[in-house]
């Protein structure tokens, strides 16, 4: 009787429904969610500003610095141009591994409770979460540019190059994001998530090819670094970013392993998301 | 002394009596025909050794505003938490709008709304983009969406503070905003944890007001947590004492009231029932929450 009732409800209430229906649902909540991060940062875009810093030091201080050692082979690349995509990726990917601390925020709040109380899907939920993470990323992507064009890195400035990174960028955005998730959903306390952010970023950055490459490590760091995504979404951006730039794993397995990690990690957040709230 | 509290708590129960009437009469007229919106079977909690709701056995009548009293730690919050689905039950069970809330957990989510205890509209959001992004959420059609969200904001008198962002907003008004957020989807059952915890009594008041002309024009049924007895004697229909985990007493406020004196007010009845004052009990969590709340409204 209940739903009856209110008949206005009986109208978009599904009851049966395809398939087909069911996927439409599940891009308008991950949408839905999105959208709430993208009006967000049209309301405080000075987040951006702050957020530059840290790529600018690296790229302009380590950067200039380690172009005039010329102790890192590069190839025919300039240390500059080696350097911008892993720089990119590092800015990216820093910003990422903290975004499970918005869950504990909201989980503090009652945020996640609404959402959590609405029909969304779960994996609608978390999946609007790694996009919002991926719309983040997309604007280190343009400081990152304007950096490298100011300090003469030679980008490739083609259209498919560009829509290439972009891509690349909001897919290892949406991977560490997820990843952060999961691990928020874990140890539920900010104090315990912020220590293992701190824990886990620089090693993440060290054991990949972000600032060196693979050719140099010595065994059990390559070793490492392959089993680190991050190393993928470096080779990935590397090959698109920058003239003369190469894949040295190759740009296909690049991506699937980077798809294949995110989805792994997407169902184990979907998994673990109701739980937070407990 | 005496004589003069027993006077204002009797011209309280008049006053009490009729608006209640009157909203009784304007609900669904068929009040005895339609089932229940809310019914537990048993419904238990544990945490580890913990027993935080215990054999719970409710109904509560569609079209009416229900409160669970009790102090912080009796088990409201998990109770809530149970039929919103947030939390599955230990034992028993329960059905919300027609619904079972372990296997039928989506039917039940579509059909509830729900205001948590914290304030948690998003605060760098203006108010209409919080109701935005929730009728986006809940699939309320587009044709309708621009129409219902203007209803909402209009019904708990927010539209001149649409466009502003929330965190500007006062904590009354965030309340209410987050009314608004769990109507939208035009929901059968409202939820609404201790929904007046930390504001001014000039604000709460506002919320009863708004809550009640909600239930009025919808007839939507209400159930809420306080621990304000004057909240339950105000705004609810029927009350249950909650202590302990276990419901100590159901009825109405004007019959709790009568069965233990003739001059007694629902603080007298809570104790009757319960053997302590509503000011005892309650964790260290429960209590940093409260505080915490009052803190982001001062």
């Amino acid at each position: 009787m209940h739903c009856g009732r209110d008949g206005q409800c009986g109208v978009w209430v599904k009851t049966g429904g395809g398939a087909a229906v069911a996927v439409l649902e599940f891009v308008k909540q991950v949408l839905a969610v999105a959208e709430a991060e993208a009006r967000k940062l049209r309301h405080d875009p000075m987040e951006l500003f702050t957020r530059a810093v840290q790529p600018t030091l690296w790229l302009v201080v380590f950067g200039q610095v380690m172009s005039r050692v010329r102790a890192i082979p590069t190839g025919e690349m300039s240390y500059l141009d080696f350097m911008a995509p892993g720089i990119l990726a590092q800015s990216v990917i820093f910003i990422a591994i903290f975004y499970g601390i918005s869950l504990i925020w909201e989980r503090d709040l009652g945020v996640l409770h609404k959402y959590l109380v609405s029909p969304a899907y779960r994996g609608a939920l978390v999946c609007g979460k790694a996009v919002s993470a991926g719309l983040r990323a997309l604007t280190q992507a343009f400081i990152v540019y304007l950096l490298s064009l100011a300090l003469g890195v030679h980008l490739k400035l083609t259209l498919l190059a560009i829509v290439g990174v972009l891509f690349a960028i909001f897919l290892g955005a949406a991977i560490f994001s997820t990843f952060s998730l999961v691990v928020a959903c874990l140890v539920k306390t900010r104090e315990r998530f912020m220590g293992i952010g701190q824990v886990l970023t620089m090693p993440l950055f060290f054991a990949s090819n972000a600032i060196y490459p693979l050719s140099l490590m010595p065994q059990w760091l390559r070793f490492i670094s392959h089993i680190n995504p991050l190393t993928y979404q470096v080779d990935a951006l590397r090959a698109l970013m920058v003239e003369g730039g190469r894949a040295a794993v190759g740009l296909g397995i690049d991506f699937a392993v980077q798809a294949l990690v995110l989805l792994i990690l997407l169902r184990i957040a979907a998994r673990l998301y109701p739980n937070a709230v407990n | 002394m005496n004589g003069g509290r027993s006077t204002v708590a009797e011209s309280q129960a008049q006053s009490q009596a009729q608006p209640q009437a009157q909203a009784q009469a304007e609900a669904t007229p068929p009040a005895e025909a339609a089932p229940p919106a809310i019914e537990t079977f048993g419904l238990t909690r544990r945490f580890g050794s913990l027993v935080a709701v215990d054999n719970l056995t409710l109904s509560v009548r569609a079209g009416s505003i229900f409160g669970l009293l009790g102090p912080n730690g009796a088990g409201k919050s998990t109770t809530i938490k149970m039929l919103t689905t947030l939390l599955p039950p230990s034992e028993g069970s329960a059905r919300v709008a027609g619904c079972d809330v372990v296997r039928e957990a989506r039917e039940v989510r579509r059909r509830i709304g729900y205001v948590p205890q914290l304030l948690s509209a998003d605060g760098a959001l203006t108010g209409y983009e919080n109701l935005l992004i929730f009728a986006k959420l809940y699939g309320v059609p587009r044709a309708e969406r621009e129409e219902r969200i203007w209803q909402a904001l209009e019904l708990m008198g927010l539209k001149e503070a649409a466009h502003m962002l929330v965190r500007q907003y006062s904590g009354g008004m965030i309340r209410r905003l987050e009314i608004a957020q769990a109507v939208l989807h035009r929901p059968s059952v409202l939820f609404m944890d201790e929904p007046t915890v930390g504001l001014d009594p000039v604000a709460r008041r506002a919320v009863w007001e708004h809550v009640r002309e909600l239930r009025r024009r919808s007839g939507v049924t209400v159930l809420i947590t306080t621990h304000y007895m004057e909240e339950a004697d105000e705004l609810c229909d029927e009350v249950a004492i909650v202590h302990l985990g276990r419901v100590a007493a159901v009825g109405t406020p004007t019959a709790l009231k009568a069965a233990v004196g003739p001059e007694a007010s629902l603080d007298d009845v809570f104790v009757h029932y319960t053997g302590s004052s509503i000011e005892t009990g309650g964790s260290f969590r429960d209590a940093l929450r409260t505080r915490r709340t009052v803190r982001r409204l001062g």
